[in-house]
């Protein structure tokens, strides 16, 4: 099941140069790009690992797509995605986020169902990936 | 001119595709770039530095070509365009150096044409591990635009053999090789210093294609330079402070630690210091405009070089 996350998610991936005009949209405007990526896709883990610091005071893309290509050599079998972080102030928040590197089977979600007192059901979405330990995750098996 | 014979030249054979230019009017092409402004701004506010203004001129010349070739589809790799700035201190390197940045930015070898001045400090680190990301940084930073490194030389420190400027060194080179086209390197230090930094590090002069050295200013373009800052301050010098001043700048040329228009720079300030504190020592007199613009001999002739003694930077006068 192919994951939705953040912007542009409804489309196909972006290439190498959409990304990079994309990013430097954010960087035009004066956001700090920084990259993360993350083996754990549940949409309620809003924390993913960042890949190096939030880069500020970037003038050209140049820069973060020589680091986005280093995440993926690492981290090519997980999820990347990059964020603009809006620092001014008022917004002081991330104001873009887009996924750039997927894995190459996403293995989708399980509705859990639980009856709990009365009639009521609790629900829970868990990862099928997650059942293997964190970093083999998306490892091709 | 060109350009007519040219759009029917395409018409007749036929050709749909307009991406491959086959002649070009050399004086739109200037005009598009408007790169004569830039040269001729560095023309009037850099006094003196002829060989470095020709250079830079032709370095033009050749971009602009390169660029046109580019657009003919008959240039098939980036130019090297790291460029290495030996001279003294104070003959204008950082301010070439900016002036540079938007040239190549207007010709379109940059992408955004900005700055980053950096030394030794930004880019060596202070222990294990913290050198590589603090170059990378750096060269993140300068992305799309120029990195200007000043005293280049002290990156490498023969004498101590797990310095770590070795590393930003390695990391520099490689990226001068394989990005090109994202950023333009500028080396700058004094003349012997960086002859021997080339020596040891035969990698950073196979990779620099330009080296313009910036020759020391004669006595006369010192003191064009100074009545030049002056203007900008909105002083002037009194026939017989110019004077003066002409005597100062042969003695102080004499003296250690001369750094050109540093120098001269420096001199002013204090100058400065000296005609504010003389005007302020008379409280009841009424002050024109003309009193505050005007410099006296005397401001200038304070000045403990004329005493015999020196007028380095550490010492006030």
């Amino acid at each position: 099941m192919r994951i939705t996350q953040g912007c542009f998610s409804f489309l196909p991936d972006l290439t190498d140069d959409q990304i990079k005009s994309q990013v430097q949209y954010c960087l035009d405007k004066g956001w700090a790009v920084s990259i993360e990526f993350t083996d754990d896709p549940h949409p309620r883990n809003t924390y993913w690992e960042m890949w190096g610091l939030p880069m500020f005071d970037l003038r050209d893309a140049a820069g973060i797509m020589k680091e986005l290509a280093d995440c993926r050599r690492v981290y090519g079998d997980r999820y990347i995605r990059i964020c603009g972080f809006d620092s001014s102030h008022g917004w002081e928040s991330v104001r873009i986020s887009f996924i750039v590197n997927r894995p190459a089977h996403e293995a989708g979600f399980r509705l859990d169902r639980q009856e709990s007192v009365g009639r009521n059901i609790r629900y829970a979405t868990r990862s099928y990936a997650n059942d293997r330990p964190e970093g083999e995750r998306y490892q091709s098996r | 001119m060109t350009a007519q014979p040219n759009l029917q030249a395409i018409r007749s054979a036929g050709e749909a595709h307009e991406a491959v230019v086959t002649s070009v009017d050399l004086r739109r092409e200037i005009e598009a770039v408007e790169i004569e402004q830039v040269l001729a701004q560095l023309d009037r506010e850099l006094i003196g530095l002829l060989p470095v203004k020709t250079r830079i001129r032709e370095i033009a010349s050749l971009l602009l070509v390169e660029r046109i070739r580019r657009k003919m589809a008959l240039a098939t790799t980036f130019p090297t365009l790291h460029m290495s700035f030996t001279g003294n201190p104070g003959t204008g390197k950082t301010t070439v150096a900016l002036r540079m940045a938007s040239i190549l930015h207007r010709l379109g070898f940059v992408r955004r044409g900005h700055l980053i001045n950096v030394t030794r400090d930004d880019l060596v680190g202070q222990y294990i591990g913290h050198t590589a990301p603090k170059t990378k940084e750096i060269l993140k930073k300068a992305m799309g635009g120029v990195l200007f490194i000043d005293e280049a030389y002290y990156l490498y420190r023969p004498e101590n053999e797990r310095d770590y400027g070795q590393e930003a060194i390695e990391i520099l080179l490689q990226v001068m090789e394989s990005q090109r086209e994202d950023l333009v390197v500028i080396l700058a230090g004094y003349g012997d210093r960086m002859e021997k930094f080339f020596q040891s590090n035969p990698g950073f002069r196979s990779r620099i294609a330009h080296h313009i050295d910036f020759p020391d200013y004669g006595e006369t373009e010192l003191l064009a330079i100074a009545e030049l800052m002056l203007v900008e301050q909105n002083y002037r010098f009194s026939p017989e402070a110019r004077e003066a001043f002409v005597r100062y700048i042969a003695l102080r040329k004499a003296q250690p630690l001369f750094s050109n228009a540093r120098s001269i720079r420096n001199a002013l300030d204090r100058i400065r210091l000296r005609q504010a504190s003389r005007l302020v020592a008379d409280i009841d007199r009424v002050l024109t405009s003309e009193d505050l613009t005007l410099i006296e001999a005397g401001d200038v002739l304070a000045s403990r070089v004329f005493s015999g003694g020196s007028d380095a930077p550490i010492k006030q006068t």
